[in-house]
């Protein structure tokens, strides 16, 4: 069998260092190897959005990365949202909204909504959706999803001068 | 009728309890466990849609070096046919369950399971597939349902006789089943009628679409039991299942749910768990086995293809003379299609006197269907309210109006048989026909369409327990899997009964070894049947909570009452009331721990009915076909968590709007499935869809003692209709076969010219 690959990167701000077959993807290593399994497999063709993340802060599917692509970039997934035990304003409006029925989609989600509040704090309901469209959700509809996101967005404008 | 109760918890809408650990990566779903010393298991899937099998040699896959185990048929013992109750409380067939598991002598459609293999990693379980040596006989499979049911169709089972036809046919066919519901006179009726229509409509096989694949991780101790932890519906159902899949006694099956990432009736059975706990125990190992979303759209789940005659009459009041139905459902590789519940509730919102349905079962070389969102209803009422807005137009009638003429109400006899105890259909209609929607203007290439929809809730049964901590909180076990907000909803009602706020309740789900039996979480009954297995428990500690107070004041138990999370004194002395934490305090003197349980079988589900109003909105370039504001309005006896109960109707509505204008199974004439992915198999994304607006009519169901009834079904019933009506509006061409993808509504808009 072919030698394992060593692989050094940043997750969530962290520097970790993992071994990985070359045919891995990145989603089996953050599940499977690091056991960062808040990011979902929903088809593994880069589909679905379940496994969203950022790498380098753009968006990717870690099911059409392969791990050893990772060597020396920084990672973002579901588990880095929250700073501490301070939830980002889009895990709260989720919760308060009720904007999850399952919850397998949530990480993709919110990892999506995220970068696009970071890129564009004031979207309008059209650009949420289309920021969101590579996410499935099967439960919700997306109505109270999309309003979650819109009022995070209001409610993270209101925190800043 | 009584004041309506007032309640302090329940209609209330706090934070879910589970919701945080599922914003956060934390929650655990199929996928997410992994054990010490843990092998992956694969599935190796028939490439042909109809075959028998000559010979399976898996010795070179056993050669290769970390395969663990492999597993065919021949490990399994053959079982007999055997009936048993289904997940949402339909038949199944043990034997046809275990051939569904792992084929035994024929595959019945592309992607049938022939073996399996466990292996230190992945990719070499992959290798190991391709290694093992099958054999087969191609035969010719058939896909389509009317095909199915011609005279020199080939034969999927030999040994195939159709029920419910007297005499029994001599000779065997792909008819698995006839059925009939029937009432008065229709030939009479129909000569009484002003107006008879005749159509056709047809429906395609699509599927539950849940984001999670099947997942299991099964591990087996020196002592010869499993547990299995896997994404479920149905903990219990599984134990069962798997022990007639693999003849082992119960007790050596432990099941553990995970979190589930969306089911919809698709997994109230079992596939991969079977598989998962044979490996483990060949392997002497954990063995971990998920689907590839490409093995779920093969092999798992969907719901039928139909073909649908209606003949309708009525007369020019509006009121419906006779209605005659012909219903054919695709079931999939084995019998067991839902067209015995799309008969019951195709006509159940309507007061007829001569109705005729019958209804066939008819096996195809397609999956095995399995439930999806209340099983059948939807392309059976596509058929029913698409022939009544017809019969609205040649008569001139409002589409509401129509339907409030024929409304089943309070007290009316159901066409299937049972009369109707309270239920709120007409208010459904009156409230739609008032809502703004239904009068706002509509703009160039719009039309507005309404379709109603039924669905009877299950009761079944259900444990709950509840256990009071020591700082005066309480916990809520019960053993039904959490698809979509459930915990709150249960932890709502125990609050509601104790007088505590609902952060105070923790509700947790169980294993199979943990609480009592549970039935599935299925044809929306948890809230309904599992909430009321929590108001009896409850109601046992807020009993014992009396008693315990009486005894600290030293007074008889009569005159304890408890209010607002407080034991009051009644006897006239002034005594402080004792909260729940104080009592709890004060529990080693009085008896101990304070806990309670209830069991129960749950009559008198609340029927639930919706009706829908929906905005479509064409381009007559390329025929696609955008639906720009939606109204849906449903009777959910009383609301326990109103977010999660609008959450069901706006998840529902998508659901419906994506079989109305884009899923279907795509096969190419060797039954190979075209599109098993989500790019091609397209469900509705975020910018398909606009806000999904919602009303909530309560109408409390008298059986339960917070009048829930079950939501979630209702609403994926009317959207097929509401969406072929409102396209109707739109362009005048009227659609009789779903999808109405751009495809088919170009070739409509054409046909027009």
């Amino acid at each position: 069998m072919a030698r394992k690959s060593h692989v050094s990167t940043i997750v969530n701000g962290e520097p970790i260092e993992f071994l990985c077959d070359p045919p891995q993807t990145l989603l089996e290593v953050l599940r499977e190897e690091l056991q960062l399994t808040g990011t979902k497999e929903g088809c593994g063709t880069g589909d679905c959005g379940a496994c969203t993340i950022t790498l380098d802060g753009r968006l990717a599917c870690a099911c059409l990365v392969l791990a050893v692509e990772a060597e020396g970039r920084s990672i973002g997934t579901v588990e880095g949202i929250a700073s501490g035990e301070h939830l980002h304003p889009l895990q709260k409006k989720f919760l308060e909204e009720a904007a999850l029925q399952c919850g397998v989609c949530t990480p993709g989600l919110l990892v999506a909504a995220k970068a696009l509040l970071d890129r564009n704090p004031q979207p309008t309901e059209q650009e949420v959706r289309y920021a969101l469209a590579g996410n499935l959700c099967r439960c919700t509809g997306y109505d109270k999803v999309v309003r979650a996101v819109l009022d995070a967005a209001v409610e993270i404008g209101g925190e800043s001068p | 009728m009584s004041e309506p109760r007032k309640f302090h918890s329940v209609g209330t809408r706090p934070i879910r309890h589970d919701g945080l650990d599922k914003v956060t990566g934390r929650a655990r779903f199929g996928a997410d466990l992994s054990l010490p010393g843990m092998l992956y298991g694969k599935v190796l899937r028939s490439s042909h849609a109809h075959a028998h099998i000559r010979r399976i040699d898996p010795r070179p896959a056993l050669q290769l070096e970390g395969v663990r185990a492999v597993i065919t048929s021949a490990d399994r013992p053959e079982i007999p046919s055997e009936h048993g109750t289904g997940g949402e409380g339909g038949p199944v067939d043990f034997r046809d369950l275990s051939r569904n598991v792992l084929a035994r002598d024929k595959v019945l459609y592309h992607g049938h399971p022939v073996a399996a293999v466990a292996a230190t990693n992945p990719r070499i379980a992959e290798e190991a597939l391709g290694r093992i040596e099958v054999d087969y006989e191609i035969l010719r499979p058939v896909l389509d349902v009317e095909a199915a049911m011609a005279p020199d169709a080939p034969l999927l089972h030999d040994d195939l006789y159709t029920r419910g036809v007297d005499p029994r046919p001599e000779t065997p066919s792909n008819v698995a089943a006839r059925i009939v519901i029937e009432r008065g006179d229709t030939e009479k009726g129909f000569a009484e009628a002003d107006v008879v229509i005749e159509r056709e409509y047809r429906t395609e096989t699509v599927h539950q679409g849940y984001i999670e694949p099947h997942a299991a991780v099964a591990s087996t101790a020196e002592d010869g039991q499993s547990v299995l932890w896997c994404c479920t519906q149905g903990p219990f159902l599984v134990r069962s299942f798997c022990s007639k899949v693999l003849q082992l006694p119960i007790s050596q099956i432990k099941v553990i749910p995970s979190e589930i990432g969306g089911g919809f009736g698709g997994k109230t059975t079992v596939y991969v768990e079977p598989l998962a706990i044979l490996l483990s125990r060949r392997a002497g190992r954990p063995v971990k086995l998920v689907m590839d979303r490409e093995e779920v759209f093969r092999a798992t789940g969907p719901t039928s293809a139909t073909s649908i005659r209606v003949r309708m009459g009525a007369r020019k009041d509006g009121t419906i003379a006779a209605v005659k139905v012909r219903l054919v459902y695709a079931a999939g590789a084995f019998p067991g299609s839902p067209v015995v519940p799309g008969a019951m509730t195709m006509l159940a919102p309507y007061q007829l006197e001569n109705v005729r349905i019958e209804g066939y079962d008819v096996v195809v070389n397609k999956p095995k269907t399995n439930a999806y969102r209340a099983p059948g209803s939807s392309m059976a009422a596509f058929a029913a309210e698409s022939a009544l807005d017809e019969i609205a137009q040649e008569l001139a009638l409002d589409p509401l109006e129509l339907r409030l003429r024929n409304a089943v109400r309070t007290g009316s006899q159901a066409v299937y048989g049972p009369t109707f105890k309270a239920i709120g259909f007409v208010e459904t209609l009156e409230a739609a026909r008032n809502h703004p929607h239904y009068r706002a203007p509509l703009a160039p290439n719009q039309g507005r369409g309404v379709a109603c929809g039924f669905w009877f809730n299950a009761g079944m049964q259900s444990t709950a327990a509840v256990n009071l901590t020591e700082d005066g909180s309480a916990v809520v076990v019960s053993g039904c899997p959490d698809i979509g907000g459930s915990r709150v909803s249960l932890a709502l009602m125990a609050a509601e009964e104790l007088g505590i706020p609902v952060e105070r309740v923790r509700p947790v789900v169980a294993d199979t070894e943990t609480i009592g039996y549970n039935d599935v979480t299925g044809g929306s009954r948890v809230t309904f049947a599992t909430g009321m297995a929590v108001i009896e428990a409850t109601r046992d500690v807020v009993r014992q909570l009396c008693k315990r107070a009486a005894l600290i004041w030293e007074v008889p138990v009569e005159q304890v009452e408890w209010r607002e999370g407080e034991a009051h004194c009644r006897n006239g002395e002034a005594k402080d009331p004792l909260s729940l934490r104080e009592i709890v305090r004060q529990a080693v003197r009085t008896g101990g721990p304070i806990s309670g349980q209830a069991s129960l079988t749950a009559r008198g589900a609340g029927p639930g009915f919706g009706t829908h109003i929906c905005d479509t909105e064409i381009d007559p370039d390329t025929g696609r076909v955008q639906v720009v504001r939606y109204t849906a309005v449903q009777d959910v006896g009383k609301a326990v968590h109103p977010s999660y109960v609008e959450g069901q109707l706006q998840g529902g509505v998508a659901q419906g709007i994506g079989w109305a204008l884009n899923e279907e199974f795509v096969y190419d004439e060797n039954g190979v499935l075209l599109n098993a992915g989500f790019l091609d198999y397209r469900i509705p994304v975020a910018s398909d869809l606009p806000m999904i607006d919602t009303v909530l009519v309560e109408v409390p169901n008298p059986s339960h003692p917070h009048g829930v009834r079950g939501v979630g079904e209702v609403p994926i019933v009317p959207p097929l209709a509401a969406v072929a009506n409102a396209l109707f509006r739109a362009t005048g061409v009227r659609f009789y076969r779903v999808p109405m993808s751009p495809p088919r509504v170009l070739e409509g808009l054409q046909s027009r010219k």
